[in-house]
């Protein structure tokens, strides 16, 4: 469905049904140069098990129109406004690598205005905080885009055979992984006028040094629960690398067979831990 | 598993889509023939239709040996995803009717398989499907015939007979000018000779029957999507872009920006149409893409020394091999083909229709059939057998003579395909 956040056109996939903001409400935040794909599978079962759900595009990502968003604060203040303008008033955040910092920080935003807007639950997946990103990569997605891409899928994926696959059987997972983000860095590009999606993206989530002490803010209200599902092979955002934040926010967490994606290697051990965790 | 962070051509043949068995343990594939597979409870038969959670529920649909040849295809292919047919033909009619309907429009190369040519020809206009011919090298051809309707434009790596290279950077170009996809058939160079993809193309099928199953056992089909083309961003196409009633309202281009042709090649052409493959068929075509690598290097070699040995009889009067520095698109062939440019070919006999059936008749190690991509060294007689109701005026249109003979060249030790070949030339030549 499209909504119109601070003055621009904004995308969020429903799941195949209605989205009613009445409903129990479940938000996805995607990755780096990703976009709501990413969630289909969790967001089309979560809005057929009486639910609403909302993936969004975020910013000059796909769907929604531009500019990009440089800062994570910036990308959560623009999804606190979606909630507001879907008239959101409680709902379970789900954020992957770097939409899970921006979940987070959303809900660190949302601390003060309770009343407001709610949030129950907090999902972070594939994710570490802080969220450091190798000067090289950056230089890399500079100078030489497919090359980026080519590292970024090579370090995403723990396996050649994921079953069975995602969304569905017969997809090779690292070239759908690698053909998307080439798809929404082109799209940035070509109709949102951004020609470096890929190093506002990753330079965001490598800026973003308040993390933990979102987490601790988070945490310290336990004004939500907060679930991290962890790739155990992950080599993009190392599952040790996530203790700070999990101990911050107090939160669960599981660790499922995957790398960086796990709504894409193992997305019923995904949906399991989060039916486990009471977001069912 | 982790360890494969940016596996090979050789190592995705071998490994792509398949770990050994959970449950069994199994290193090589497993067979698995079984038409259905049981859900976990009512809700997840629910969910597996609804397409909320990933999984297998009925073969015609998805199986897990045929997904493994799938992604296994995909991954060689450079796409996102594939869907497996029954034939090569099923593959071609899929990649169609998933764009394509009544009132559409292709932009085809002239030089086509038979098969494929009847299809758009004869049948597909009886379904209000219409298609305008091109010469393979006419570049600026492919773009004048492209219309408001066009929603594919369709061309053979190594157009039939006459092995025309499709210039696909150039004609892939014009499409997407337009807004329109590029279709290759790629059954000559398989994945290994090469990969359209990173040439420009949209989707690829194949003939699965014959270099990628390689042993002439089975057919079999599929069409791989390069996962490059826009859906979202083209009005021709609102069977992607706009809500499908016939499947839960959904529009494919919003559940997946990359693979949305294949949700709807799945979803509504394997599930309507019904050509899918066998698991069976998969599991063997499996086996052969595992030595697709040292076949195809093997099959290029061999073809080679038969083609050059052939342009240097008396008895022959043309090889119409791209790896020929006298084939029209022997330029191209050199910078879009480097690794080789297959292992079909023909070439004319000077002599008559009889005397090229004197020559099938003579052969010992080629098997005299209509298949190619064996493993084995095949040969047919155009004017005889495919073509034999064809005068030699007809015959010349088609770029065929009456002494054309086309060639499949196997893994067989090469001196003694050149032995059997020079002896049937001179039986060919002794009955004039």
């Amino acid at each position: 469905m499209k909504l119109h956040v601070e003055g621009r056109s904004a995308y969020a996939y429903t799941g195949g049904k209605p989205f009613d903001p009445h409903q129990r409400v479940i938000v996805f935040v995607h990755g780096a140069v990703h976009d709501h794909g990413a969630f289909n599978l969790l967001a089309r079962w979560y809005a057929h098990h009486g639910w609403s759900a909302l993936a969004v595009d975020l910013p000059a990502h796909m769907r929604s129109e531009g500019p990009a968003l440089a800062r994570v604060e910036d990308m959560a203040t623009w999804l606190v406004a979606l909630l507001d303008v879907a008239r959101v008033r409680q709902c379970v955040l789900v954020g992957h690598s770097m939409g899970s910092l921006i979940a987070m920080e959303a809900t660190r935003q949302l601390l003060p205005r309770q009343s407001a807007i709610h949030v129950t639950d907090l999902v972070m997946i594939g994710t570490c905080v802080p969220m450091p990103v190798p000067q090289a990569l950056l230089d890399l997605g500079r100078q030489n885009l497919p090359a980026a891409l080519d590292r970024v899928t090579m370090h995403s994926y723990a396996s050649l055979a994921p079953k069975p696959s995602f969304p569905g059987p017969g997809v090779w997972l690292r070239g759908a992984g690698r053909r998307l983000m080439s798809m929404v860095c082109d799209h940035a590009r070509d109709v949102h006028g951004e020609p470096d999606l890929f190093s506002i993206d990753f330079q965001a989530c490598n800026a973003y040094t308040d993390g933990l002490r979102a987490a601790e803010a988070v945490g310290a209200q336990a004004v939500c629960r907060a679930l991290l599902v962890l790739g155990k092979h992950d080599q993009m955002t190392l599952p040790k690398s996530a203790a700070a934040v999990a101990h911050a926010l107090r939160a669960h967490v599981c660790t499922t067979e995957a790398g960086h994606l796990p709504m894409a290697e193992a997305p019923d051990a995904l949906l399991h831990a989060m039916r486990q965790a009471g977001i069912e | 598993m982790a360890g494969f962070s940016d596996p090979g051509f050789d190592t995705l043949a071998l490994h792509a889509g398949a770990a050994p068995d959970p449950a069994t343990g199994a290193r090589a594939v497993p067979l698995h023939l079984s038409t259905s597979f049981v859900f976990e409870s009512s809700e997840h038969a629910a969910s597996l239709f609804n397409l909320e959670r990933s999984g297998h529920v009925y073969s015609r649909i998805s199986n897990p040996t045929t997904a493994v040849f799938e992604e296994r295809m995909a991954a060689l292919e450079g796409g996102v995803g594939a869907v497996a047919t029954a034939s090569g033909q099923a593959a071609l009619h899929l990649a169609i009717a998933t764009l394509a309907g009544a009132g559409s429009h292709v932009v085809a190369s002239s030089a086509l398989y038979g098969g494929s040519h009847n299809l758009l020809h004869y049948t597909l206009r009886r379904f209000g499907i219409e298609t305008t011919f091109v010469k393979p090298d006419d570049v600026d051809g492919f773009r004048d015939a492209i219309r408001p309707n066009t929603k594919l434009v369709f061309g053979e790596t190594l157009g039939n007979p006459g092995l025309d290279v499709l210039d696909i950077p150039n004609v892939a170009s014009v499409a997407h000018d337009a807004g329109v996809p590029l279709l290759v058939d790629s059954t000559f160079t398989t994945p290994y000779l090469m990969r359209p993809t990173t040439l420009g193309a949209d989707l690829i099928y194949h003939s699965a029957t014959k270099f990628l199953g390689g042993h002439g056992t089975v057919v079999g089909g599929v069409v791989v999507d390069g996962g490059r083309f826009d859906w979202s961003r083209s009005a021709r196409f609102p069977e992607l872009n706009q809500p499908y009633e016939g499947f839960h309202g959904m529009t494919f281009s919003e559940e997946s920006s990359e693979g949305a042709f294949l949700m709807r090649a799945r979803r509504e052409g394997l599930r309507d149409f019904g050509a899918c493959m066998s698991p069976h068929t998969a599991w063997l075509i499996l086996q052969g893409i595992e030595t697709l690598p040292l076949r195809m290097a093997r099959h290029v070699d061999n073809a080679r020394k038969v083609a050059l040995a052939l342009a240097a009889h008396p008895m022959v009067a043309r090889v119409g091999y791209p790896d020929l520095d006298t084939h029209p698109s022997h330029k191209l062939a050199q910078r879009l083909l480097p690794k080789g440019c297959g292992a079909v070919f023909s070439f004319d006999l000077k002599g008559s229709r009889r005397q090229g059936v004197a020559f099938i008749e003579a052969l010992k190690i080629f098997s005299h059939l209509a298949n190619v991509g064996d493993c084995r060294s095949l040969v047919i007689h155009p004017a005889s057998t495919t073509h034999f109701r064809m005068d030699d005026a007809a015959l010349a249109a088609a770029g065929i003579t009456a002494g054309t003979i086309r060639l499949s060249i196997g893994l067989e030790d090469a001196d003694d395909l050149l032995d059997d070949l020079k002896r049937a030339l001179k039986v060919a030549e002794k009955s004039a």
